[in-house]
């Protein structure tokens, strides 16, 4: 493996007496695509979140680009701006119009001009085809169309790591497919992923590595082709045929609400 | 006193009170916008801060809210000269108003920051947000916009508390009514015109905020914070 | 200290002040309010006339005319008090009927139209239907107006009524001491409010319904 240019390392947090994560650890390349699976409750929200610190774990160290950012010397807030997140319920900037969404951390974290922020986030709503709903408000989209709004905010920062908590999770069936090929096409493009999904399709299709985290710690992680194909541990096994035998290719029902 | 004489005095008494009700909308206006300004720390400090920093706030706001505006005027101009501050009429009555004011809009704020979803400050902090810029750019506009309808109400509410302000004789709308009721003893025709000033002053105060509101529609964002009962 | 003892037998006028008027807007609140939700035309608008005009108006205006009222025409024997409780209970009126109509309307048109099929006339499931749940579900609201009237019961003192503020006036008239008499009368009524607003939270727990 090259250079790893996110690393993990003995990742563990607790919610008063529950311990959600025992020790994570791994590492992710440049470019890599690694979906995160695992039955709900198992803390893959939580792990996503300690990467940015967004929650700060009890325990372990997180490193990007060979800094670490568990450092209290570290600001956090210039970390961030290189790790893209996106929500599942999509967090965008309720007051805020479609390109404002994608603006404002531009002006005013990046500290960049309006014009040249406007210019730069139409760009990126273009990449995600929704150069015409630029003056359009959060609640005048589709759950799909807020989604990518979403992805384009965060990609609007040059990240160098993309984290996607169950992007999809909280999407109409027939808007999977929108937000999918969006980030399909990011990681075609090279970017370097992190994502919690159920959705096996994707997984399989596009995930260079999957990681199957079971009671806070990884119980399996390999290729797609060895974790569906032939997994070791019968968990992992168990979990993925409960999966696909419940609700086909698309994972989880959306009523099942947002982990911690 | 037939019809014609009742109106004619209406008509007479007329300027006088237009200057009082001058004196009741700078009163309103000062302490709204003082009160605000006080509010928004308030608020923030309330809710985002615990020992020290929170009880003083507390203890701020549920203070006034929980003493009639009358005694809070009285102490600041009655009380406060004992321990050498002697403010002249208007600015106790001012200072009484706005703080006042200030405990009630720190509350609607403190509601609606409260009602903006964490995820909105989520999604701040990921993109690398500092909290205060996250706090002002993120969370503040959408409380605003929220504590809007209940600070409507706030508007009307100050245009009525105003006249409090009669008992240590600030010359505003109703104590200019007041003052013609002794000079000519009638007190009918006095008083509804007072009322009438009132009522046509809160009518035009609940068009404007309702047109404020619409005009600052933000699709997602309609449902208001309740504001103060009554 | 002691202020506060010279003070606090005052409390009595001021709570007997604030329980009439209180009663008196629950009970006309009530008319109006039912008024307004299943009233005809014409009362539905002199309902809601009356609560515009009324809420559009200063306490200190109703206050006085009242008392100008009660004075002229020695209504009820131009009692002070009389004027000041009719004043605060004709504004806690259109204050406490907009709390109820909120509530009834809270309710949706299905509570009534499953009395109406059950053959219940519309005072028997106003009666037993609509207005049980209005009023547990305007506590809350009810609670803040309580509050409210209590302390705007303090403008009383401004017709003569030796309620808790006209008496602190004494006091500090006599002690020379203004700051301490008005503190320690805040005091009083800010225990006031908050026994109040307690007593109604604990009554609102009590009697909430599960949905």
């Amino acid at each position: 493996m090259a250079e790893p240019i996110l690393r993990i390392e003995d990742i563990h947090k607790a919610y008063g007496k529950t311990k959600v994560l025992r020790g994570v650890s791994f590492d992710v390349a440049p470019g890599e695509v690694v979906v995160i699976i695992g039955p709900s409750g198992t803390g893959k929200s939580t792990l996503l979140r300690c990467v940015n610190l967004l929650t700060v774990p009890d325990r372990g160290r997180v490193w990007l680009e060979g800094v670490e950012l568990t450092d209290k010397a570290v600001d956090i807030n210039k970390a961030r701006e290189k790790i893209g997140m996106v929500f599942q319920e999509f967090n965008l900037f309720t007051h805020l119009t479609a390109v404002q969404n994608v603006m404002l951390a531009l002006t005013k974290v990046k500290g960049m001009k309006t014009a040249e922020a406007r210019a730069r986030a139409e760009r990126e709503l273009e990449k995600v085809g929704l150069a015409d709903k630029a003056d359009l408000y959060p609640a005048e989209l589709s759950g799909g169309q807020k989604q990518r709004v979403a992805i384009a905010r965060a990609l609007a920062m040059n990240p160098k790591v993309m984290l996607f908590d169950e992007p999809t999770s909280a999407l109409d069936p027939e808007l999977i497919g929108e937000v999918l090929e969006v980030m399909q096409a990011l990681a075609s493009q090279g970017m370097t992923m992190l994502v919690v999904s159920h959705e096996l399709g994707f997984a399989r299709e596009v995930a260079d590595r999957i990681i199957f985290l079971e009671d806070g710690v990884i119980a399996e992680e390999g290729p797609p082709e060895q974790l569906f194909v032939n997994p070791r541990n019968p968990r992992t096994r168990e979990f993925l045929y409960k999966l696909t035998e419940l609700y086909g290719e698309h994972g989880e029902p959306k009523s099942r609400g947002r982990e911690r | 006193m037939t019809l014609t004489e009742t109106l004619r005095f209406m008509w007479d008494i007329l300027p006088e009170l237009l200057q009082g009700l001058e004196v009741t909308i700078q009163l309103t206006a000062m302490s709204l916008a003082g009160g605000f300004v006080l509010a928004v720390p308030v608020a923030l400090v309330r809710t985002y801060t615990r020992g020290p920093l929170n009880w003083p706030a507390t203890a701020f706001v549920e203070l006034f809210r929980g003493t009639p505006l009358l005694v809070q005027l009285y102490v600041v101009y009655y009380g406060l000269p004992e321990l050498g501050f002697v403010l002249d009429r208007l600015l106790s009555a001012w200072i009484a108003l706005f703080l006042n004011s200030a405990a009630y809009q720190s509350e609607y704020i403190r509601g609606a920051i409260q009602s903006v979803s964490r995820g909105q400050l989520l999604a701040a902090r990921a993109l690398g947000m500092r909290s205060l810029t996250a706090f002002r750019w993120v969370v503040l506009p959408q409380a605003l916009r929220l504590a809007l309808p209940s600070w409507s109400n706030e508007v009307a509410y100050m245009v009525k508390y105003v006249s409090v302000v009669y008992m240590i004789a600030v010359g505003e709308l109703f104590t200019r009514g007041q003052l013609i009721i002794t000079r000519t003893w009638k007190v009918g025709p006095t008083l509804f015109t007072v009322a009438l000033i009132y009522i046509l002053v809160v009518y035009a105060v609940t068009k404007v905020m309702d047109h404020v509101e619409r005009r600052f529609r933000i699709p997602g964002l309609e449902t208001g914070v309740e504001g103060r009962e009554a | 200290m002691r202020c506060v003892v010279y003070i606090l037998p005052a409390a009595k006028l001021t709570l007997l002040v604030t329980v009439m008027s209180l009663a008196m807007g629950f009970v006309l609140g009530m008319l109006l309010a039912v008024a307004r939700v299943y009233g005809g035309p014409v009362l539905r608008f002199a309902a809601a006339s009356y609560s515009r005009v009324v809420r559009s108006l200063p306490t200190l205006v109703m206050v006085f005319a009242l008392y100008y009222v009660v004075l002229m025409t020695d209504f009820l024997g131009g009692s002070r008090l009389a004027s000041a409780v009719l004043a605060l209970g004709a504004c806690s009126t259109a204050y406490q009927s907009e709390i109820f109509r909120g509530a009834i309307q809270s309710l949706g048109s299905g509570q009534m139209l499953a009395a109406r099929s059950l053959g219940m006339s519309r005072p028997v499931a106003l009666r037993n239907v609509i207005l049980p749940q209005a009023v547990r579900l305007a506590i809350p609201a009810w609670s803040n107006e309580a509050a409210i009237v209590l302390k705007d019961s303090s403008l009383v003192s401004a017709v003569g009524t030796v309620e808790l503020f006209r008496r602190a006036e004494h006091v500090a008239a006599a002690t020379h001491d203004w700051l301490t008499a008005f503190l320690a009368v805040g005091l009083i009524y800010f225990c006031l409010t908050f026994l109040t607003n307690r007593g109604l939270d604990w009554v609102e727990r009590r009697y909430r319904l599960k949905v």
